[in-house]
């Protein structure tokens, strides 16, 4: 996202925020944010599949609010013309196709009418189709985590990815001797998919509120949070979008100063540091530790200034149009322990994994019929979920080594303060002042981190080793 | 006492008239800042704050780069910038140095050479002292367009470095008039190419269009936004040129060198006959030897590839029909001997195998081939006879 982008999204919050009151405050969030999705959308080799993935992010949204709704009969004109809005853009912009060079808000020429429409026509049959099975009785839920964890592992492995551009390349009859894992870019999936999930599974625990499709393609899409999140929660977000709220010079002023802290640390500090922060190219060039630990630092503070940067970006956006986002950052770099710098660091993702993986699993093996020591049980879900939240940004190894680093990192502090508390006599009370402990123990974790970040920047194992030997002379 | 939140004065107004009040300050300090820089003019100023030869050590060649993901080197044509962020400006000239300046075209640069493979390397890898002890040091101030305009430009600035020798490299294609404010280097810096015409009385015409006249508007802020990022971005790539010594890529495949030859005469717009020392900015060279007043300027003409594949008979290489070539070296060496010039011909010195992807690019084997037969030349610059 460019800032080009930034400054549309900004606009076009400023005017839904002065323009569109009440209601249609959230029909306007909804027209922009199917929009955007389009407008976002980065081109792809295959042809029109940077049209076919925000129709497919659109489809998938419906779909997930038809197997999670309980039919509520005061609501269903206001979804029924959500679903024409929605189809109806999505057919406004296959017309973009016949005016000018045909790429008026998507990146290429879109596809003909006819596909689209015979596409929209078999998104509604399943549509219908999952409304009359689940008048029969049947839970779709599970299926539904089931695709979406499919579609997941497609776009996130290199050889699925690849086998399924070699897959649409046939279909388009295009070489497929060209096919690769970045063909498929699709915009913002990793969040969508994290909030169906969330849905999906809330609906299965009973724990959903009722939602209009409106409310639900607004939470899904969003388009302020689109392409780097926050995850928010579709209870909160609905009470923000519901809330009769008006636009007030503070809060224009709150949301002013996050987007231009966003966009001057994104586009000045991370993209400064982007020049010689640590890469597989880089890393293979340099010839000394000092200058690889100026890489490495580089990298660590722009990693963080690049995401939270957009975070702000999005949060501030967010304000304008009266929904608060969740923060995402909250001085990760300044944490005393690993625990508290999962707390800090890409919190509403560290959130979903408490929420829909590790407090499930630990709660399963907490009353398992074999028991197990609570040692082994902190060790399986940490590490686990750790595994997981690397796996998250790509299925590779580096990403799961990554994940385990943390994980051991979060078990190890873990038995640290448990032994602590059972054995306090073994640690001197007064070896150092307070102050100083601190200070220490946030450079520790700050370089614990710093150096987590090797496997998540190189991607081969033997490079990630190569690279942690040097930072330390050898 | 109670504490009370200071509240903000626009809290009772519309929002819209607060964003539209806070957009209209944005704008216009915006204008204010922009009008104020482009009054002040600061950029050349702002190009002598470097990180170079402080943080960093100084580049070996000035900036100069395509890619600068991969090669952590960029073009710039702000001289001060250029210059600051090279080796020459790291400091006082030590007493010690006996300082020699290279000056050229890309073939001194270094193109497709790594920085310890060029030239000025080379030469400096041979440690070689004067007889009062003094090191002699090259420095490469080559720079990759063809136009000896542009070289002037260059020594003129160099002048501030204190140097002792100047080894100037020409070949006939940096010559030809109409060549001269081809270089992006000389377009981009009008005043001191201006002012150097003026002052030499240099056939060059002052009233070219290439010249790029900044008007008030593009010297604002918002004008020289890209300038400005360069200059950033030169700092930051510093970083990586200190960390790998890398400021060029050189691919593992390049187009190969034409060594099959078209049956073609033209030699650019002229004709066989045509070309007469009229037509070749030989001025330019005389004015660089007089801007070096006691300094001794070696004018050296640098090797070319001789080809021998089809037409070879016609042309030596894809920039030069023989008669050509032939006729400016004539009119150079009948130059340099009237003009008492130091003149060194090494047009045959580096064999066809040696060059790289063009008809002046060499291999490093080239380039030792080269300093060997500099270095006694240079040395008897250096150790001036009795």
């Amino acid at each position: 996202m460019g800032l080009v982008h930034i400054l549309v999204t900004l606009f076009l919050s400023i005017v839904i925020a002065l323009l569109a009151k009440g209601k249609w405050r959230s029909w306007a969030i909804l027209v922009a944010s199917t929009l955007s999705i389009f407008w976002l959308q980065p081109a792809s080799p295959i042809r029109h599949l940077d049209f076919w993935f925000p129709t497919l992010s659109l489809a998938l949204a419906a779909l997930v609010w038809q197997v999670v709704i309980t039919k509520d009969k005061t609501r269903d004109r206001e979804n029924r013309v959500t679903f024409l809005t929605i189809a109806g853009l999505i057919l406004a912009l296959g017309l973009t196709r016949y005016i000018g060079k045909g790429t008026l808000l998507t990146s290429t020429r879109p596809p003909f009418l006819g596909s689209i429409t015979l596409v929209l026509i078999l998104l509604a049959g399943l549509y219908f189709l999952i409304s009359r099975l689940k008048t029969k009785g049947l839970t779709l839920a599970s299926l539904g985590a089931i695709v979406i964890l499919a579609l997941f592992v497609v776009l996130k492995s290199q050889p699925l990815a690849e086998a399924a551009s070699r897959g649409f390349r046939l279909i388009t009859g295009q070489s497929v001797e060209l096919a690769s894992a970045m063909d498929l870019q699709w915009l913002g999936f990793s969040y969508i998919a994290f909030r169906l999930l969330h849905v999906l599974r809330d609906h299965t625990l009973g724990r959903l509120p009722p939602l209009s499709l409106r409310e639900f393609v607004c939470f899904v899409l969003f388009f302020p949070a689109l392409p780097a999140g926050p995850i928010d929660r579709v209870e909160r977000f609905q009470k923000d979008l519901a809330a009769p709220t008006q636009l007030t010079s503070e809060s224009a002023l709150e949301a002013g100063g996050r987007v231009i802290l966003g966009i001057f640390k994104k586009f000045v500090l991370a993209d400064g540091l982007a020049y010689f922060a640590l890469s597989a190219l880089n890393a293979s060039q340099v010839h000394s530790s000092t200058w690889l630990w100026v890489m490495l630092y580089a990298y660590g503070f722009r990693i963080y200034l690049d995401f939270s940067g957009y975070t702000d970006v999005a949060i501030g956006s967010g304000l304008l149009l009266g929904v608060r986002l969740p923060e995402n950052f909250n001085r990760p770099y300044f944490k005393p322990n690993i625990t508290t710098f999962w707390n800090s660091w890409h919190i509403t993702l560290a959130q979903w994994f408490r929420g829909y993986f590790f407090n499930p699993l630990t709660r399963a093996m907490r009353t398992a019929r074999v028991k197990l020591p609570t040692w082994t049980i902190i060790l399986l879900g940490q590490v686990s979920t750790m595994a997981l939240i690397g796996l998250w940004h790509g299925i590779a190894w580096n990403f799961l080594l990554w994940g385990l680093w943390h994980g051991l990192g979060l078990f190890l502090h873990n038995r640290w303060v448990a032994l602590q508390r059972s054995q306090p006599g073994w640690f001197p009370q007064n070896l150092m002042s307070r102050e100083a402990l601190k200070v220490l123990s946030v450079a520790f974790t700050f370089h614990f981190v710093l150096i987590g970040w090797i496997p998540f920047v190189i991607p081969e194992v033997d490079q990630i080793l190569d690279v942690f030997l040097r930072l330390f002379g050898a | 006492m109670s504490e009370t939140k200071p509240s903000l004065r626009s809290d009772n107004r519309a929002p819209g008239r607060f964003l539209r009040n806070v957009l209209l300050k944005t704008l216009i300090l915006l204008i204010f800042l922009s009008l104020g820089f482009a009054w002040l003019n600061p950029i050349q100023g702002m190009g002598r704050i470097s990180l170079y030869n402080t943080l960093y050590p100084g580049r070996l060649r000035l900036p100069f780069g395509e890619d600068f993901e991969q090669s952590y080197n960029l073009s710039i044509l702000q001289l001060e910038a250029m210059f600051s962020s090279h080796e020459i400006s790291a400091g006082d000239k030590p007493e010690n140095e006996l300082r020699v300046l290279l000056l050229g075209d890309s073939s001194i640069w270094g193109f497709l050479l790594s920085p310890d493979q060029t030239l000025s390397a080379e030469l400096n890898k041979r440690d070689d002292v004067t007889d009062d002890n003094r090191i002699i040091k090259f420095y490469n101030l080559g720079y990759p367009t063809m136009s000896v305009m542009k070289d002037l430009m260059l020594l003129n600035f160099a002048q501030r470095y204190e140097l002792d020798i100047v080894v100037w490299f020409v070949t006939l294609e940096s010559l030809p008039l109409q060549k001269q404010v081809e270089s992006p280097l000389v377009q981009y810096n009008p005043e001191p190419a201006l002012s150097l015409i003026d002052r030499f009385g240099l056939g060059i015409d002052s009233q070219d269009t290439r010249f790029v006249d900044r008007t008030f508007l593009d010297r604002t802020l918002v004008g020289q936004r890209r300038e400005l990022a360069d200059l950033i971005r030169l700092q930051l790539l510093g970083v990586m040129w200190a960390a790998t010594g890398i400021d060029h890529v050189i691919p593992k495949i390049y187009e190969p060198l034409q060594v099959e030859l078209e049956e073609d005469l033209d030699f650019q717009d002229y004709q066989p006959g045509d070309l007469n020392s009229e037509e070749l900015a030989l001025d330019v060279i005389q004015a660089g030897i007089h801007l070096m007043e006691e300094t001794p300027v070696i004018i050296v003409n640098e090797p070319i590839l001789i080809a021998t594949g089809q037409n070879s008979d016609l042309r030596y290489n894809s920039f030069y029909p023989r008669w050509a070539y032939d006729e400016y070296r004539e009119i150079l060496g009948a130059k340099a001997l009237e003009s008492n010039w130091s003149y060194l011909d090494l047009w045959d010195t580096v064999p066809a195998h040696m060059f790289t992807d063009s008809a002046i690019h060499y291999s490093p084997e080239g380039v030792k081939l080269v300093v060997d037969h500099l270095s006694a030349t240079i040395r008897l610059a250096a150790h001036p006879l009795p």
